[in-house]
């Protein structure tokens, strides 16, 4: 219900030395209308110019400090609040390609009263570096 | 004084609230100015701390409310019974989670909660003696496509009987009586590449009250319908028109109504949902409760338009004002049954 929203292009930034990026970090919001346990966040499914980047290489952090997304599925006692800000944190030598690129972002959530799970999807062209 | 009162739920204002254009005291006040003096809470979108309130913060939020001369209706709860991605919560982590939220409901001196119409009438029987003990209605939603006569609504009635408890009951919500199809729907299914002709046909079977599978196979074999046109049509499933004339056989098992909406027209009527019959049916009755805006519609015309919850909002109020005092006429104010 908030797809559009979910990327903040304006916070997207490369990781690393200056010289040498590591990879890059954008701000996303909970595409939901209720703040969530992160165990419940199953999937954050980042992507560039349609290449997935690889499950291993996205950690997300709520303010509490980085999880991967193994980490996450046991996070019982940490809440994504409604509307609130949190990073994406990408591993990628050369951290985000410089010109026009499309950054996309799904994020698949374990909604306990849906049959089914909840997708939520935004894609965002951004003119980087 | 009427017995139909009226109130908002803050899930009505989540778009300006997840931008950040709206704190929860702006949609209170707001509410407040429109004499919706009733308001629902989502304490799991509206109290970043939950479920872990201090009592100060429980002060605050009863300070806050009485500020604007409001007052708490019903407190919307959730159940994760799929937290863990391993197995399922056990029966008994379901109570205690259903407790929690009982007892987090009464410390903010809230009598209703509106319980997710999937939790099993077997669970929330054993949660009875708590809700008695805290003195907090639990309601099951109504909503779409479940209907006052639903089996599954059912177990919950007969459940309330078994236990001759006066705390489970229902909370019905409004969208289960969607006599036409909303106009604010069509709209952006046309957008996203339905043709016209497609979705009149949907609308117009929609208008008939011919079941839903019918049309489905028309428009995704027959029509050879594209993705949006099928994605319509599946809507059929899940939103139809169930008779309000039941409201009044119920309404000894609801105390709140959310008032679900999708759009308001200019001149305040809903072109939509049958509010004019479900009011008539509850003044009728002598029901005693809380109507509560519940506006849905920013996801239908986010892609091309600002959202102005207040504004639809607004026009819901003006409408049950008018319907109220129709209905009054019509039937004088009875004691309630």
């Amino acid at each position: 219900m908030f797809d559009k929203y979910i990327i903040d292009p304006a916070t997207l930034r490369n990781t690393g030395p200056d010289e040498a990026p590591d990879g890059f970090a954008f701000e996303t919001r909970l595409g939901y209308y209720r703040g969530l346990t992160l165990s419940m966040v199953e999937e954050l499914n980042v992507g560039i110019d349609g290449e997935p980047v690889a499950r291993a290489d996205v950690s997300f952090d709520d303010g509490a400090g980085a999880l991967t997304l193994d980490q996450m599925e046991t996070a019982y006692d940490r809440r994504w609040a409604f509307g609130a800000p949190a990073t994406i944190l990408v591993r990628r030598a050369g951290g985000f390609p410089k010109g026009d690129h499309t950054l996309t972002l799904q994020q698949k959530l374990r909604i306990s009263y849906m049959p089914f799970p909840s997708f939520n999807n935004d894609e965002k062209r951004i003119s980087f570096g | 004084m009427s017995k139909i009162r009226r109130g908002v739920s803050l899930y009505s204002f989540q778009e300006e609230m997840f931008l950040g254009q709206m704190t929860v005291e702006d949609c209170v006040s707001f509410a407040a100015s429109i004499g919706a003096t009733g308001i629902e809470i989502l304490p799991e979108q509206n109290m970043p701390s939950f479920p872990h309130l201090t009592d100060a913060q429980v002060a605050e939020w009863q300070a806050m409310i009485a500020r604007h001369g409001c007052h708490f209706t019903a407190y919307d709860m959730f159940l994760d019974t799929k937290l863990r991605k391993d197995r399922l919560m056990s029966d008994d982590e379901q109570v205690e989670s259903i407790v929690r939220d009982l007892k987090l409901c009464n410390r903010l001196g809230i009598r209703n909660m509106r319980v997710l119409v999937f939790v099993r009438p077997d669970i929330l029987a054993r949660c009875v003696p708590h809700a008695e003990a805290l003195d907090v209605h639990m309601g099951v939603e109504v909503h779409a496509p479940w209907h006052l006569e639903h089996a599954w609504i059912l177990r919950t009635i007969d459940e309330a009987d078994r236990l001759g408890t006066r705390h489970l009951g229902i909370l019905p919500d409004m969208g289960i009586f969607m006599k036409h199809y909303p106009p604010v729907w069509r709209a952006r299914f046309e957008r996203q590449g339905a043709r016209p002709e497609v979705t009149q046909f949907i609308v117009d079977s929609h208008e008939a009250k011919i079941m839903a599978e019918y049309t489905i196979f028309e428009v995704a074999v027959k029509m050879q319908g594209n993705k949006a046109e099928v994605a319509m049509a599946e809507t059929l499933r899940h939103n139809q028109y169930a008779n309000p004339r039941r409201l009044a056989d119920y309404a000894p098992y609801f105390r709140h109504i959310q008032a679900k909406f999708y759009e308001m027209n200019a001149d305040c009527t809903d072109p939509s949902l049958a509010y004019d019959e479900a009011i008539d049916a509850l003044v009728r009755c002598g029901w005693e409760g809380t109507l509560s805006s519940e506006y849905e519609g920013n996801r239908w015309i986010q892609d091309v338009s600002e959202v102005d919850s207040r504004e639809q909002v607004r026009r819901q109020h003006v409408m049950f004002d008018r319907l109220i005092a129709q209905a009054e006429a019509r039937h004088g104010t009875k004691e309630t049954a």
